[in-house]
C-alpha cells in the first residue's frame, strides 16, 4: 500500500480502521521529502523528528478515541505562519533566524487536531511574487516540470502536495497565491471568504486582502480541511462571526439549475488558447450536469489589478515597516545611529521585489498622492464589489480561468515585473471583493502542463462552491500528479 | 510695536493617558515604574502576525472623556495608521484616529482673573503610547548605545485638540489645568504631568491686534508642567514679536522648550515635517456604538467641575474664592465633600480646608492622597470645638499632630492634656494671679482704658499655656476687675 498516493480523507479511513498507524505515514512523507528535497526545494526548514513525536501522539489520541478528522494525518505549512519556536521566515534574509514565540491561530488548531507539521514550506519574500523566484532561499521548481516555475506566492506548499512530499499544506492568498500555484502544479487550492479564518499569527502582507488556505489534492479533501480551519477567532477582530456550515456535508448535492456566471472579460486578450479551451470544456461538462450557463459582465475587474497593487503595497509598507532591525530579524553592522540601523537593516534585509513593493506602496500614501492613487484604488475596489454583487443576483457562482497561461520558465518574467503581475490578473478581484474563489485542475496542455479553473462564488458561500467544484472533478476526472523519478 | 499691540493665538493638543488596568490593543497591564520591558507581549511588541484587539474600556473612557468635554460622541468612528520610524514603535507606526475620531466639537469653560473664558475643543481622538528610548548619555548625541522599555507601549491615550481659541499663556495654562481636572472628575485619567500621563504641545502664533487673518505659527513641544507651558508660551510670543518688530517673518517650525534655560529651540522646519501617510487600519473594524451607549455612560459621569461650582456657590453658600479653590482641585473637593459627611457646617469646613489644611500642605509640598487626617477625624474635631472641649487656638495644635500623625483628635487631645479649661474655679484661680502679677494694666483698666482687657485676657491665655475657654476667661477677668472698682 502506497499510503503517499492516499488522499487525507482516504487517510483517515485506514487511521480509523487501525490499519496504519500515523507514524507510518509519516515515515513514509519523510521518505519521499528527503528523496525529492535536492531537487524540489519545496521546504524552507523541515521539522520531521517533531513530526514522527507528534504522529506517535496521534496514535495515542486513536487509540484513547479522542481523534478526529485529521488527527495523525501530516501538513506542511507555508512559511509565513507563525510556529511557537520553529523558524518562520517568509523566505526572508530579514527574518531567517525569527522564531516566533507564539503560534498563529492556524497552527494552535492543527496541533490541537493532532496533525503532525512535516515542516515550513518555501515562498515568494513576504509573499511578493507569483514564481517563488523571490524566496531567499531560492524557488522551488514544478514538480510537473523542473525547468518550470511552481507558482507563487504559495508556491513550496502547491509543489509540495503535488509532488507528493505533503497530502496537505497550507497557503495564504493575497491576490491569488494559493490559487495561482494551485493551477501551475494541479491541485486544489482554496481562498475562503475574507474573515472565515483567522490572520492571527500570519505575517501580513496585505491585511485588508490576506486569508489563509488549504491546499489538496482533491476537492473532499479541501472542504474538510476548510471545516477545520474556519471558525471566528477573539484574536482576529476581522474575522466573521459565522455560523458553522459542514463544508463536506455539501459535496455531492445534484448541481442541476445551477446558475453558472462566465464573464466576457475573462476570456479575451491574453489567454493562452490551451487554457481557454479546457477551462470552457470544464464549463461543458458543468452544463452537462444539469448548470445553467449565463454569459455576465464584471466591467471593473480590468482596474482590478491596478487597484490590487496600489492597495497591496500600500499596506505592506506599513505592514513590513516593523522590520527595522530593533527588537528581531536582520540588523545591519553597519550602524552609526538608530536611522542609519533601519536603513541599513532594511536595504542589506529585503530582496529587490519587496523592496520596489514597499517603495510602490509608500508613494501611494504619501501626501499629495493619496487621493490619486490610494484613495482613488479603494472606489475601485467598491466598485468591484458592487459589480460581483450585481452578477451574484443573476448567478450562483462564477467560472474562470485561473491564470492566463500555464506555468513559466524560470527568469521568463522575474526581470519583468509587470509581466509576472499580469498572472495575477484573473485572481485578484476576489480578494478586492473579499468571496472565496478556488482554483481545480481542468486538464493538461500538450506539453502535460497543469491548466487551472477557478470558481468563484458570493461571501460564505463556499459549499456551493466546493460542491460545483467537485462535480466538476467527478466531471471531468483528475489529472493525476506529476511522475517524479525518485 | 510692544507684545500687548498684539493678538497672541494659541491652540494645545493634549495628550492624556486613559486609566484603563491594560493596554489599548492587548492584555498587558499598564502600571507604572515597574522592571523595564516586563509588562510586553508579542502584540503590544508588534511582532509579525500579530493583531490588535480594542480594550472595550477605552472605548467607555473616551466617550466618557469626550461627554465630559461636552463633545458630540461619534456613532461610528475607525482607527488609522500613522507611519513613522522610531525605535520606541515597535510597529513603526502608531494606531491612531485620523479621518474619524470618536469625539468632536466640544468645550471647556474656566475662569481667568474673575473672567469667564470659553474654549472649543475640535476632537478628541483615541491612540497608543509608544515605549520610551534610554539613552546611556546625557543626551541622544552623545549616547554610545539606547535601550527600549516597551512597558508603556499601548497604554491607551485620548489626544484633545482644541481650537486656536486662547489669548494668552495663561489662559493656555489655565486651559490645561481645566482639562486636568475634569479628566480627574470623570475618572478617567489620572493627569500627572510629572509622569507623562498627561502632556501637550502647543501651537503659537502672533497677529496685529484687530487682524483676523492668523500669522505663522511653531508649534511648541517638551512643556512638562502647567507652568512650563506658560513660561514657554511668553517666551514664545516674545520672541515672535521681536521677530516681527524687525520686520522677519516667523519660520513654521516645530521648537523644543528648554525648562533649565528657559527658551524655545528649533527641532525641526516644516520641510522635515513628517509625512505620517496615515491610511485605515484594515487590522480593526470600525467602532459602532449607539445612542444608547452613548447615553448610558453620559448618565454614569460623576457630577463635573462646573457643576460642582454652582452647586457649592448655591446650595452650601459658600464664597465663590472658596468654591473656586476646592473644585479646582478632584481630591481637595472630594476630601470636602468627606469631612461634610460627618459635619453639616460647609463653611466651617471649607474655612479650614483653605486655612490650616492648606496652609500645611503647602508647606510640606504634599498631595491632598497623601494627607493622613481621615475626614471622619476633621469632623469630630470641628465637633470637640463645638461642645467647647478645645477652643478654636488648640484646635490648631491639635490639627497639626494629627496631620503629623494620622491620630484621631480625642487621642491627641488626651495624650498632649490639651482638654480646654472651662472649670468657673479654675479660671477664677487663673484670673486671680494674672491681677496679682499685673498691677499696671489692671490699674489702667480701672482708670477706664478698657483696651488693656485685651492684653489681660491674653495674660490668661498664656498662663494657661492656651487652654483657658477664652469666651469664659474674658468674662471672669471683667467680673474680678469691675469688682475692684
Ligand atoms: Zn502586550
Amino acid at each position: 500500500m502506497e499510503l503517499i498516493n492516499k488522499s487525507a480523507l482516504e487517510l483517515h479511513d485506514l487511521l480509523d480502521k487501525k490499519e496504519i498507524t500515523s507514524r507510518e505515514i509519516v515515515e513514509a512523507y519523510i521518505k519521499r521529502i528527503e528523496a525529492l528535497e535536492p531537487k524540489l526545494n519545496s521546504f524552507v526548514t523541515l521539522t520531521l523528528e517533531q513530526a514522527l513525536e507528534d504522529a506517535d501522539k496521534a496514535d495515542e489520541m486513536i487509540k484513547n478515541k479522542t481523534s478526529t478528522t485529521f488527527t495523525g494525518i501530516p501538513i506542511a505549512i507555508k512559511d509565513n505562519m507563525c510556529t511557537y519556536h520553529v523558524k518562520t521566515t517568509c523566505s526572508s534574509k530579514m527574518l531567517q533566524d525569527f522564531k516566533p514565540p507564539y503560534d498563529a491561530t492556524v497552527i494552535a488548531k492543527i496541533k490541537k487536531a493532532g496533525m503532525p507539521i512535516l515542516g515550513k514550506t518555501n515562498m515568494d519574500e513576504f509573499a511578493m511574487g507569483s514564481s517563488t523566484e523571490t524566496s531567499f532561499f531560492g524557488p522551488s521548481k514544478n514538480p510537473w516540470d523542473l525547468e518550470r516555475v511552481p507558482g507563487g506566492s504559495s508556491g513550496g506548499s502547491a509543489a509540495a502536495v503535488a509532488a507528493k512530499q505533503a497530502p496537505l499544506a497550507l497557503g495564504s492568498d493575497t491576490g491569488g497565491s494559493i490559487r495561482q500555484p494551485a493551477a501551475l502544479t494541479g491541485v486544489v487550492g482554496l481562498k475562503p471568504t475574507y474573515g472565515l479564518v483567522s490572520r492571527y499569527g500570519l505575517i501580513a502582507f496585505a491585511s485588508s486582502l490576506d486569508q489563509i488556505g488549504p491546499f489538496t489534492r482533491d476537492v473532499a479533501d479541501s472542504a474538510a480541511l476548510l471545516n477545520m480551519l474556519a471558525g471566528y477567532d477573539p484574536k482576529d477582530t476581522t474575522s466573521l462571526p459565522n455560523k458553522r456550515s459542514d463544508y463536506l456535508q455539501a459535496l455531492g448535492k445534484e448541481i442541476r439549475g445551477l446558475r453558472v456566471g462566465l464573464p466576457r472579460e475573462f476570456f479575451g486578450e491574453g489567454l493562452d488558447k490551451e487554457v481557454e479551451k479546457a477551462v470552457l470544456k470544464a464549463i461543458d461538462a458543468l452544463a452537462t450536469e444539469g448548470a445553467q450557463i449565463v454569459e455576465i459582465d464584471l466591467p471593473y475587474s480590468k482596474k482590478a489589478l491596478a487597484a490590487y497593487y496600489l492597495i497591496a503595497t500600500a499596506e505592506a509598507s506599513s505592514n513590513l515597516a516593523r522590520l527595522d532591525g530593533v527588537r528581531y530579524g536582520h540588523r545591519s553592522e553597519n550602524q552609526k545611529d538608530s536611522v542609519t540601523m533601519f536603513k541599513h537593516s532594511r536595504a542589506e534585509g529585503f530582496g529587490p521585489e519587496v523592496k520596489r513593493r514597499i517603495m510602490l506602496g509608500t508613494y501611494a500614501l504619501s501626501a499629495g498622492f493619496y487621493d490619486a492613487y490610494y484613495l482613488k484604488a479603494l472606489k475601485v475596489r467598491t466598485l468591484i464589489k458592487n459589480d460581483f454583487d450585481a452578477a451574484f443576483k443573476k448567478v450562483d457562482v462564477i467560472v474562470t480561468p485561473t491564470t492566463p497561461s500555464v506555468a513559466f520558465k524560470f527568469g521568463e518574467k522575474v526581470l519583468d515585473p509587470l509581466a509576472m503581475y499580469l498572472s495575477d490578473v484573473y485572481t485578484t478581484t476576489a480578494n478586492l471583493a473579499g468571496i472565496p474563489a478556488m482554483s481545480m485542475p481542468a486538464g493538461l496542455t500538450k506539453e502535460k502542463l497543469p491548466i487551472g479553473v477557478q470558481i468563484i462564488a458570493p461571501a460564505l458561500a463556499e459549499e456551493i462552491m466546493l460542491n460545483t467544484a467537485y462535480t466538476l472533478e467527478k466531471a471531468i476526472g483528475t489529472i493525476g500528479l506529476p511522475t517524479l523519478e525518485v | 510695536m510692544p507684545l500687548e499691540d498684539y493678538t497672541i493665538v494659541i491652540g494645545l493638543e493634549v495628550h492624556a493617558e486613559l486609566m484603563t488596568k491594560t493596554k489599548l490593543f492587548c492584555s498587558c497591564s499598564t502600571s507604572f515604574g515597574n522592571e523595564a520591558n516586563s509588562q510586553v507581549c508579542p502584540i503590544c511588541l508588534g511582532l509579525p502576525g500579530t493583531l490588535p484587539v480594542l480594550n472595550e474600556k477605552a472605548v467607555e473612557f473616551a466617550v466618557k472623556a469626550g461627554s465630559a468635554l461636552n463633545c458630540e460622541i461619534a456613532n461610528f468612528s475607525k482607527f488609522d495608521r500613522k507611519n513613522y520610524f522610531y525605535p520606541d514603535l515597535t510597529k513603526a507606526y502608531q494606531i491612531s484616529q485620523y479621518e474619524m475620531p470618536i469625539c468632536r466639537y466640544g468645550q471647556v469653560e474656566f475662569f481667568v482673573n474673575g473672567v469667564k473664558k470659553v474654549v472649543g475643543i475640535n476632537r478628541v481622538h483615541m491612540e497608543e503610547e509608544a515605549g520610551k528610548s534610554v539613552h546611556s548619555g546625557a543626551t541622544i548625541t552623545d549616547s554610545e548605545f539606547s535601550l527600549e522599555d516597551y512597558n508603556r507601549c499601548g497604554i491607551p491615550l485620548i489626544e484633545i485638540v482644541s481650537e486656536p481659541d486662547m489669548r494668552s499663556p495663561e489662559e493656555a495654562r489655565i486651559y490645561m489645568e481645566t482639562l486636568r481636572n475634569i479628566l480627574r472628575y470623570a475618572n478617567v485619567s489620572d493627569c500627572k504631568m510629572e509622569e507623562g500621563s498627561l502632556r501637550c504641545d502647543a501651537n503659537i502664533s502672533l497677529m496685529p491686534k484687530g487682524a483676523t487673518k492668523f500669522g505663522t505659527r511653531s508649534e511648541i513641544k517638551n512643556m512638562n508642567s502647567f507652568k512650563a507651558v506658560q513660561k514657554a508660551l511668553e517666551y514664545e510670543a516674545l520672541r515672535q514679536a521681536e521677530l516681527l518688530d524687525a520686520g522677519k517673518k516667523v519660520v513654521q517650525e516645530t521648537r523644543t522648550w528648554d525648562d533649565s534655560a528657559g527658551i524655545t529651540m528649533s527641532m525641526r522646519s516644516k520641510e522635515e515635517a513628517h509625512d505620517y501617510r496615515y491610511f485605515p487600519e484594515p487590522d480593526l473594524v470600525p467602532i459602532v456604538l449607539t445612542d444608547e451607549y452613548i447615553q448610558n455612560l453620559k448618565d454614569s459621569l460623576p457630577e463635573l467641575p462646573v457643576a460642582k461650582l454652582n452647586r457649592y456657590l448655591n446650595e452650601l453658600e459658600l464664597p465663590p474664592y472658596d468654591a473656586e479653590l476646592i473644585t479646582a482641585n478632584k481630591d481637595l473637593a472630594d476630601y470636602f465633600e468627606a469631612v461634610l459627611e460627618y459635619y453639616k457646617d460647609a463653611k466651617v469646613v471649607s474655612n479650614w480646608l483653605m486655612g490650616e489644611f492648606m496652609r500645611l500642605i503647602n508647606e510640606q509640598g504634599l498631595e491632598i492622597d497623601q494627607v493622613k487626617v481621615k475626614p471622619k477625624d476633621l469632623a469630630a474635631m470641628f465637633t470637640l470645638q463645638d461642645k467647647g472641649v478645645i477652643s478654636s487656638k488648640i484646635a490648631k495644635t491639635v490639627f497639626e499632630d494629627m496631620f503629623k500623625t494620622g491620630k484621631d483628635p480625642d487621642a491627641v487631645v488626651k495624650e498632649k492634656g490639651l482638654v480646654q479649661i472651662s472649670d468657673v474655679s479654675e479660671i477664677e484661680n487663673i484670673v486671680q494671679d494674672v491681677i496679682k502679677n499685673n498691677p499696671a494694666p489692671v490699674s489702667q483698666y480701672l482708670e477706664g482704658k478698657e483696651k488693656v482687657l485685651g492684653f489681660l485676657v491674653g495674660q490668661v491665655m498664656k498662663f494657661s499655656h492656651g487652654k483657658a475657654n477664652p469666651q469664659m476667661a474674658n468674662e471672669y477677668l471683667k467680673k474680678a476687675l469691675d469688682k475692684l472698682k
